[in-house]
């Protein structure tokens, strides 16, 4: 029994019938079934109904390639009706990476040579889309000739075939240069149409083509004339402009012919001109010419006053009611900024107000014509125009606002102040989107802003007690208050109401910092060095941040842990070395590498072991009497050579510099104390930078049998100079050349007086306390000079 | 120039859809989708032009039917619009009423000769109706 198929009306009511997606799919595969049991069976009646429900199919986005051979024959067969599903299949599901399309090219050329007119459209229609470069070769003489065809409806069908051959082949455009001319004379608004667009192309591939096309330049100005000066025609008016889609496609070719060369422009200007001044407006179709006119005009080399026309023709766009040309001119607009700038700085006002859009695209294109609006004399007002922006801005665009306000601010800034401010409102309101650098960018400005410290910080601290989600703010907030702390302290800034600041408030919002989820390990990392560095900011008592940074000991995160290793031995070990380590940054310099914080600390570690002005001990410096006991030796100092590495990477820093550098004339040891297999010797170093300075290194070793312990070594020495006694490395020596003590004398000479050392010594040797205070003697001259 | 040229009802679906450069058609469908998602959370105040990854979308509404045109940059926005209404005009003379249900092959046959590179080619558009036979 033949179940008689449907018709594609029917198959298309089913689907429409079916009312989930699984309905529809069956409907659709019961379908299917039928339609390839028909190709099977090859009934050749009903075949092309059978594609043209194959085709719908298709469209909706099921698969369809069993129809492909179909194609072919039904292109193949006599019937009209065949032909021109057929067709229609090969342009739906032939394409070029299958080989099959390929098997057409025999009955195109058929059809083009010995098909009615219809048919000839219908196999032009095929190739202009799915023709692929070998059949276009094959094809191109059938096409030529029917360039020259008398009917119009073909030669429109060729002239667009032999456009979308110049793109898949274009060393073909010898062949379609030459009837070019000759189609120019035609008066069908058709052939004229896709002439012209065959002549844009062909411009656009090749140099002399374009050449050669510029003679016809004239003839195309008067052609468009006529069209502008003619009158109401029915057949070509789209609401009151003759044919628009002529109009428009003229202009583009006019566009390309008079890129960069002066005397078609000069034949184009007072064309445009004319174009601009008498199309009507009110509709699109009329402001879709004037637009292209206003695109030609900014592109060819056109007389300054029509430029002029151009941007005021924009302008009144903009104040178009129609949100569609207001696009269209923001984009324009922007295009031109670049070279006609202030011609387009008198609509500023207008660009400020599309701000103000809900419409994402314009909008956007707003933005983007603001930003490159901003100068030096109106920063300020753009400034809030766009921040006011930014807070109302929808997400997409936050990331573009944000990091175009940033480097507006950066070229214009006409305070440090008010930079600093725009920066702080712009981390506040879209901090999340900021860039990476924002915040290295901040605090290098901050830093280099002396006199607005206090400011900055206030200001800062502010934001960050009331919130604390924006990771660049707080990082910066964080760096702030560790070095500036004090100042946030001391209470008194003019620019700013006082507020009275406890310590223990900023330590707790620090704390909070490095508790909170929301914070990254970066900003944790800041909020811990920030800690730190208050430690020796501020006066209270230390324990609170002791506490803190001994959990951090133990935290998971490797940069943190090591960081807060680092920093208790800081405190337990190296405490005399704590307030010049975490004394006040130097500025980095602007445009090296990002200074990181790793490179400032070494800065300093160098600056601290040069002969930089003694740092401010908690300890005491100064050893004015012999018998004054040393206090708090409590941690070791690590003499170069180094002898263990200390777990944390600032200290190595400390340490792979050297503490002094090699002198130019190195001063002999001295052996100054020797008894019972313990000596002491003395080195000096003369550090060439700093000549008053003088550091002796004096080395405890012990060769005898019994142990060393408890030893200590003082020193005095006149009172015209300073001595400054480091930790020693250890109080015991081990027997028989065990590892020896070092301890760091410095000395300072400023004025070269004779130099004197008494040394007082104490250990525990053999069950003996020994003690023993000598002068030493033969102390080289150049230790001294 | 253009890309795709879809025809789409307010519940998404779509009517017709022509792509003049190889879009799988497995992507043809998502990209289908997402087009008409952003067309369709458009209100009427907001401009028919929507940035949407590399190309441009023109969309144009009547009634229940959405026509969405992508473009590539080189194209003038307006000009495509006007063409959309063009469009609808030529298919209101021939079938009277602007419901392409039915008359699926003649469409896509009335739409070969204006888009192969956009020009309408039916710039005559009354004239079109007379002289480009569709079937």
């Amino acid at each position: 029994m033949v179940v008689p198929s449907l018709k594609l009306q029917d198959l298309i009511e089913e689907i429409r019938g079916a009312k989930t997606q699984a309905q529809e799919r069956e409907v659709i595969q019961k379908e299917c079934a039928h339609i390839r049991a028909s190709f099977r069976d090859g009934d050749p009646v009903h075949r092309h109904r059978q594609l043209a429900k194959l085709l719908y199919v298709h469209m909706l986005g099921y698969p369809a390639h069993f129809g492909q051979m179909e194609c072919l024959k039904l292109i193949a067969s006599s019937r009209f009706t065949d032909k021109r599903v057929g067709y229609l299949g090969a342009m739906l599901l032939l394409d070029e990476r299958h080989d099959a399309h390929l098997l057409i090219t025999n009955s195109i050329k058929n059809d083009l040579s010995q098909g009615i007119q219809p048919v000839q459209g219908l196999a032009l229609c095929t190739l202009s889309t799915m023709g692929s470069a070998e059949m276009c070769r094959d094809l191109a003489p059938e096409v030529e000739k029917l360039l020259l065809q008398p009917s119009p409806y073909v030669r429109k069908k060729a002239i667009l075939t032999a456009v979308h051959m110049i793109r898949k082949v274009p060393e073909l455009s010898s062949v379609f240069l030459p009837p070019c001319a000759q189609l120019l004379h035609e008066r069908h608004h058709g052939i004229l149409l896709g002439t012209i667009t065959l002549i844009t192309e062909l411009c656009e591939r090749s140099p002399a083509a374009l050449r050669h096309f510029r003679k016809v330049v004239p003839q195309l100005v008067q052609i468009l004339r006529t069209l502008v000066t003619m009158g109401y025609s029915t057949e070509h008016s789209i609401s009151g402009v003759s044919d628009p889609f002529l109009q428009v496609q003229i202009l583009r070719l006019l566009r390309i012919l008079g890129r960069n060369h002066e005397e078609s422009s000069e034949t184009m200007n007072d064309l445009l001109a004319q174009v601009a001044t008498n199309t009507d407006t009110s509709r699109n179709a009329g402001n879709a010419v004037l637009f292209e006119t206003v695109l030609t005009i900014m592109d060819i080399c056109s007389a300054a006053g029509l430029r002029v026309l151009a941007v005021n023709i924009l302008g009144r766009f903009l104040l178009n009611s129609d949100r569609n040309i207001r696009y269209v001119a923001l984009t324009s607009l922007l295009r031109l900024v670049q070279s006609d700038h202030s011609a387009v700085q008198r609509h500023r006002p207008t660009v400020v107000e599309c701000l103000r859009e809900t419409d994402a695209s314009l909008s956007r294109r707003a933005l983007e014509l603001s930003l490159a609006l901003v100068n030096s004399s109106n920063v300020r007002a753009m400034m809030q125009e766009l921040q006011a922006f930014l807070e109302s801005c929808p997400p997409d665009l936050r990331a573009d606002c944000a990091s175009g306000i940033l480097l507006a601010a950066e070229r214009f800034a006409p305070t440090k102040r008010w930079h600093i401010d725009t920066i702080l409102h712009v981390l506040t309101t879209a901090g999340t989107h900021v860039r990476d650098d924002a915040v290295a960018n901040l605090t290098q400005l901050i830093g280099g802003a002396q006199e607005l410290h206090a400011y900055s910080v206030r200001r800062l601290y502010n934001a960050l007690a009331e919130d604390i989600s924006q990771q660049p703010l707080v990082q910066v907030a964080a760096w702030c208050i560790g070095e500036y702390g004090d100042l946030l302290l001391a209470g008194n800034c003019e620019e700013i109401e006082p507020l009275q600041v406890d310590e223990e408030e900023v330590l707790a919002l620090l704390e909070k910092v490095l508790q909170s989820h929301m914070s990254l390990p970066a900003t944790r990392g800041y909020a811990l060095t920030a800690l730190m560095k208050l430690s020796t900011r501020l006066c209270g008592d230390n324990n609170r941040i002791r506490q803190v940074v001994s959990i951090y000991g133990s935290c998971l995160d490797v940069e943190l842990q090591q960081r807060a290793v680092e920093y208790d031995t800081l405190f337990r070990k190296y405490d005399h070395m704590r307030a010049a380590i975490l004394e006040k940054m130097p500025l980095a310099e602007q445009d090296g590498p990002q200074a990181d914080e790793e490179a400032k600390e070494s800065k300093e570690a160098a600056q601290l072991s040069e002969a930089a002005p003694v740092p401010t001990e908690p300890q005491a410096s100064q050893l004015l009497d012999l018998l004054d006991l040393l206090d708090g030796a409590s941690g070791d100092v690590q003499h170069p050579p180094p002898l263990d590495p200390s777990p944390g990477g600032a200290l190595v820093h400390l340490l792979d510099l050297p503490c002094a550098p090699p002198p130019p004339a190195p001063i002999p040891d001295l052996k100054v104390f020797e008894r019972e297999g313990v000596q002491l010797n003395l080195s000096f170093i003369r550090p060439p930078e700093n000549p008053a300075l003088l550091l002796i290194t004096v080395t405890a070793t012990n060769f005898s049998e019994g142990d060393v312990t408890h030893f200590i070594c003082q020193a005095a020495v006149p009172k015209s100079l300073q001595l400054q006694l480091q930790a020693p490395s250890g109080n015991t020596v081990p027997a028989r050349g065990g590892l020896p003590i070092t301890q760091l004398f410095r000395i300072l000479n400023p004025n070269k007086a004779p130099l004197r050392l008494k040394l007082r010594l104490t250990y525990d040797h053999f069950h003996q306390s020994v003690q023993e205070i000598f002068e030493v003697n033969n102390l080289p001259v150049e230790s001294w000079q | 120039m253009i890309k795709f040229f879809l025809m789409v009802n307010k519940q998404g679906q779509t009517r017709l859809s022509k792509y003049y450069e190889h879009v799988d058609i497995n992507k043809r469908t998502l990209l289908e989708t997402e087009v008409i998602k952003s067309c369709l959370s458009r209100s009427n105040e907001q401009c028919s032009f929507i940035e949407y990854k590399d190309f441009k979308l023109i969309y144009r509404q009547y009634a229940a039917l959405f026509i969405v045109v992508g473009v590539n940059d080189t194209e003038n926005e307006m000009a495509i619009y006007e063409f959309i209404h063009n469009f609808v005009e030529v298919l209101d003379e021939y079938f009277s009423r602007v419901e392409p249900i039915d008359e699926f092959p003649k469409i896509c046959s009335a739409l070969e000769p204006q888009q192969a590179c956009f020009s309408p080619d039916s710039s005559s558009f009354k004239g079109a109706a007379s002289t480009t036979p569709i079937y």
